[in-house]
């Protein structure tokens, strides 16, 4: 039981941690949009333009 | 999620290629994709199609889950374009980095799924000097850098309007700004609550179930404990606390005071309880607790938001330049921003534009479409002296308008204005809802306080433990989860029945709602003409006097040309014939030439060497009147004449003749016509015990023309916004509760105004913004759904707190008289909480019975709510 006494101290200090990076990633504006990512992630670009087609801007 | 509803009514890709539409015969725009031949329905999806397709983003195409709307190609905004490199216009939306470097805001429109924000995305990010653009698929807004010396911002508009979609730049502001701190602060209580409560939890369990745990440890976890739950009690809960205080200042009664004296209480003790050695402590209740409730109130709030951010949308509506002639009545112009506009001004306002301003027309004799703001389906005719409104739109010839209200001033303003007081009265009637909550709460404090005084007499050491216990045990369950749990379940089953919730008190006020309000134009109706009836004179079938009216009318943008040339393949008449005649008759593309029209009037033109005319029966046949049954009369510029008494007795019918040289050969009567489903939706809801209202701002024979083919016996017309707002309100002093369904601008401010209001899916933006919920299928009898299942849900939510009741008079003696230990109190709370969204759950799979066994179900709801 005694590890207990080191453990529960390195837990308070890794949920500080996580804390700190989830305080980080909302200031970031990584929240900020939580549906796009989900889509876009699966859209890739497997088509690249035809080379002969005419590449409007 | 969000598009689940539109996943579920599939969009069907037979029709046209890039919109879905039907593909008339005869029509040949074809595709390349893939290697295959498409077709597409007309020249602006063939253009939008074609585009996409070459740049190599067809995988589009292979992506998206909805249809997006038939491109439009508005050649005047187009051309406007061009305006937007102006300096003086940017400044007020763009953001200068360095030299050449600009950032703007854009609002994207049209934008239905997914797959849209990829290929603007990656449209956008093609373009040569674009530095980056984001796209944020929960607002519809982009941001775009790039490189002034290399693309002007016209060029970016440009090209996303060649994908079929638009760009509005638009200032931020402050408001938007706002909004994003909210949001952040609210991750950030959510996260710091979460992470505390999970890892609290880690403390709790092992000292509820462990035998041999020692003191050393216990009093270790106990301090880890308390270390983090101070700052979910600091930071997460701090809205509670003055949420509370506020309440306390207004001297209500609302959820926050027990949250808070629960949260408070249960910490103090807790913390006593740390620091002293002795009595229990509650760290995991109260950071569960905190968490539970902080979800809740993040899920509202994304809501209402999502719903709000049209509002800012609103001065879309007014044109960011306009064209001013300074030495009216020379003619010459010049560009300017509406912001530099000064009242006595005169500006130029041509077909296809929007007046910048409100004022009186001195030059010009034209048609306005005025429906955005009043609701009015058909475009009123201005001329010399009329009265124009700012945001209102010109259709058929140029006009000169002298500014008499600018900005604030505008009735678009006003609209804008009466909608902010609607909205912030709002919560006022929505704690009403609240009230049987307030009972229970008052009723707690009151037990806890006499409990509190018994204990001080009995023994003054053990009151502060009792009192906490009995706060701790039935705060949660009882006010926190019964009715969020329901509430939530139900949103959850609504939105799959195509009515989106956006404010929490709308599913409890429309179960208990009496009254119905329905808009007319866009609401019960499409809100656009259609043929109603074709009377073919001369041994000509219908369907070849439709196709010489559409080729007459190909051109023209006129909401009756529109009516003649959309409702020839199909409509009504349709039924009446084999189809292999409507085949036959329409295959040969009639083709006019030689158009002329005559505005207010009519057009003519030449087919196959005969000459035609099109439009009223005084410019078409000579002033024959139409045929038994007869419509009314060609509206001049499609204005109707209230004043002037001509009213359309019948169906509220314009007549419009069809003449050859020869004379008359066909009338057309045209109508705004309800939806098919009105009737049925309106008898499922008068079945549930609703009084049915009709307010429209349209005029009197047309609203009763509606309101008589549906049933609807108190109806009122011509109706302002204000009016409408008054009627409302008048119905509320009558102590009746008013649900509204309404969809234009001009109802925005009712819709707020209303106890619970509903607008529909296809509407303004800003109409749903001041309602409680959207119905996005536009699909009417959702409504009686909806009612059916808030009485249910309000039928569960009586069953949850009738079972916290009974749990709390057992769970209240046992914690008055000191039985209940933290772990008793733990799974006392989690068992009552199971159970309470347990049976909360059972709304997800609510079906609304068949018609006939509504009204048996309504009154077994009734008995069995009487007797609870």
């Amino acid at each position: 039981m005694d590890i207990l006494i080191l453990l529960i101290p390195l837990s308070l200090v890794i949920v500080g941690v996580i804390a700190w990076i989830m305080l980080w990633a909302a200031k970031n504006g990584q929240f900020d949009d939580l549906e796009g990512p989900a889509h876009s992630v699966i859209m890739d670009d497997d088509t690249p333009p035809k080379p002969n087609g005419p590449a409007k801007p | 999620m969000s598009h689940s509803p539109r996943l579920a009514d599939a969009p069907s890709f037979s029709g046209c290629f890039h919109c879905g539409l039907p593909v008339p015969d005869g029509a040949a725009y074809p595709i390349q994709f893939e290697g295959e031949m498409r077709r597409a329905c007309c020249r602006g999806c063939q253009a939008v199609a074609q585009t996409i397709v070459d740049s190599g983003q067809g995988a589009y195409y292979t992506h998206r889950t909805a249809l997006p709307a038939t491109p439009q190609q508005a050649e005047a905004e187009l051309a406007q374009l061009g305006l937007y490199d102006l300096p003086e216009i940017q400044e007020s939306f763009v953001r200068t980095e360095t030299e050449n470097i600009r950032e703007a805001a854009l609002i994207l429109e049209n934008i239905v799924c997914a797959a849209c924000i990829w290929l603007n995305e990656r449209h956008i990010a093609r373009l040569p000097g674009v530095l980056s653009v984001e796209i944020n698929y929960a607002t519809r807004r982009a941001r775009v850098r790039w490189d002034n010396s290399r693309i002007q911002l016209s060029a970016i508009l440009k090209a996303v309007s060649d994908i079929g979609y638009i760009a509005h730049p638009f200032d931020p502001g402050r408001s938007d700004d706002i909004h994003k701190r909210e949001r952040n602060t609210a991750i950030k209580r959510l996260a710091i609550a979460g992470l505390g409560m999970m890892q609290v939890m880690m403390y709790a369990l092992p000292t509820y179930i462990a035998t041999d745990m020692t003191t050393d440890i216990r009093l270790l976890m106990r301090w880890a404990s308390l270390i983090l739950t101070i700052p979910v009690v600091v930071y997460s809960a701090w809205p509670f606390f003055i949420g509370a205080w506020r309440d306390v200042k207004r001297r209500t009664l609302g959820m926050d005071v027990p949250v808070a004296l629960g949260i408070g209480t249960a910490f103090v003790a807790s913390v006593y309880g740390t620091f002293s050695g002795r009595g229990e402590v509650y760290y995991d209740s109260v950071t569960m607790f905190v968490f539970l409730l902080l979800t809740g109130r993040f899920l509202e709030m994304n809501a209402r938001r999502r719903a709000g951010a049209a509002i800012e949308e609103l001065v879309k509506l007014i044109p960011a330049a306009t064209t001013r002639l300074p030495n009216w009545p020379a003619r010459d112009e010049e560009q300017v921003p509406v912001a530099r506009l000064a009242v006595g001004d005169h500006v130029l306002v041509r077909p296809g534009e929007t007046l910048p301003a409100d004022g009186a027309v001195v030059e010009g004799d034209s048609a306005v479409s005025e429906a955005m703001l009043t609701g009015e389906s058909l475009p009123v005719s201005k001329t010399v002296h009329s009265r124009v409104v700012g945001g209102s739109l010109n259709q058929a010839s140029p006009l000169v308008v002298r500014v008499d209200k600018l900005g604030a001033d505008t009735r678009l303003a006003s609209i804008v204005r009466l909608l902010d007081r609607a909205q912030s009265e709002k919560p006022r009637i929505g704690q009403l809802a609240d009230r049987a909550a307030a009972w229970f709460v008052g009723l707690l404090l009151l037990i806890t306080v006499v409990v509190g005084l018994a204990w001080y007499a009995i023994d003054p050491s053990k009151v502060l433990w009792i009192v906490v216990s009995i706060l701790v045990v039935t705060c949660p369950c009882a006010l926190g989860l019964a009715t969020p749990a329901a509430l939530t379940t139900a949103t959850g089953r609504l939105t799959r029945l195509g009515l989106l919730t956006t404010r929490g008190h709308a599913l409890e006020t429309m179960a208990r709602a009496t009254d119905l309000v329905f808009d007319k134009t866009g609401t019960l109706t499409h809100g656009r003409l259609s043929v109603r009836r074709v009377v073919a004179l001369g041994g000509r079938t219908e369907n070849e006097v439709g196709a010489i009216a559409a080729a007459l009318e190909a051109g023209s943008e006129h909401p009756i040309a529109r009516a003649l040339r959309q409702d020839r393949p199909e409509g009504e008449r349709l039924a009446a014939y084999p189809s292999r005649v409507l085949r036959e008759a329409a295959s040969p593309a009639v083709t006019a030439s030689g158009i002329r029209n005559t505005p207010g009037r009519g057009v003519e033109g030449t087919i196959a060497g005969r000459s035609y005319r099109l439009g009223s029966p005084r410019f078409a046949a000579a002033g024959a009147a139409p045929p038994a049954p007869g419509g009314g009369e060609y509206p001049e510029n499609g204005h109707k004449h209230p004043k002037n008494g001509h009213k359309h007795a019948e169906g509220h019918e314009s007549g419009v003749a069809l003449a050859d040289e020869s004379g008359p050969i066909a009338w057309f009567a045209l109508a705004d016509t309800p939806r098919a489903d009105a009737a049925a939706a309106l008898a499922a809801l008068r079945q549930q015990g609703l009084r049915l209202h009709l307010v429209s701002g349209d005029a009197a024979g047309a609203v009763r023309a509606t309101a008589r083919q549906l049933g609807i016996e108190e109806w009122h017309a011509g109706a302002l916004p204000e009016d409408k707002l008054a009627y409302v309100n008048a119905l509320q002093q009558q102590g009746r509760i008013v649900a509204m369904v309404g969809d234009g601008i001009n109802d925005a401010p009712v819709l707020a105004g209303a106890q619970v209001s509903i607008a529909m899916g296809e509407g303004a933006d800003v109409a749903q913004a001041a309602a409680d919920m959207v119905m996005l299928g536009s699909r009417l009898a959702t409504l009686s759904e909806g009612v059916a299942l808030a009485r249910k849900t309000q039928h569960i939510i009586r069953q949850n707190l009738g079972w916290a009741l009974g749990y709390n008079l057992i769970a209240i003696p046992a914690a008055a008289l000191g039985y209940v230990t933290p772990w008793i109190a733990g799974i006392g709370m989690s068992a009552s909480s199971l159970l309470v969204v347990l049976n909360a759950l059972r709304l997800s799979n609510f079906r609304q019975p068949a018609d006939g066994s509504l009204k048996a179900q309504d009154s077994r709801l009734e008995a069995q709510e009487a007797s609870p």
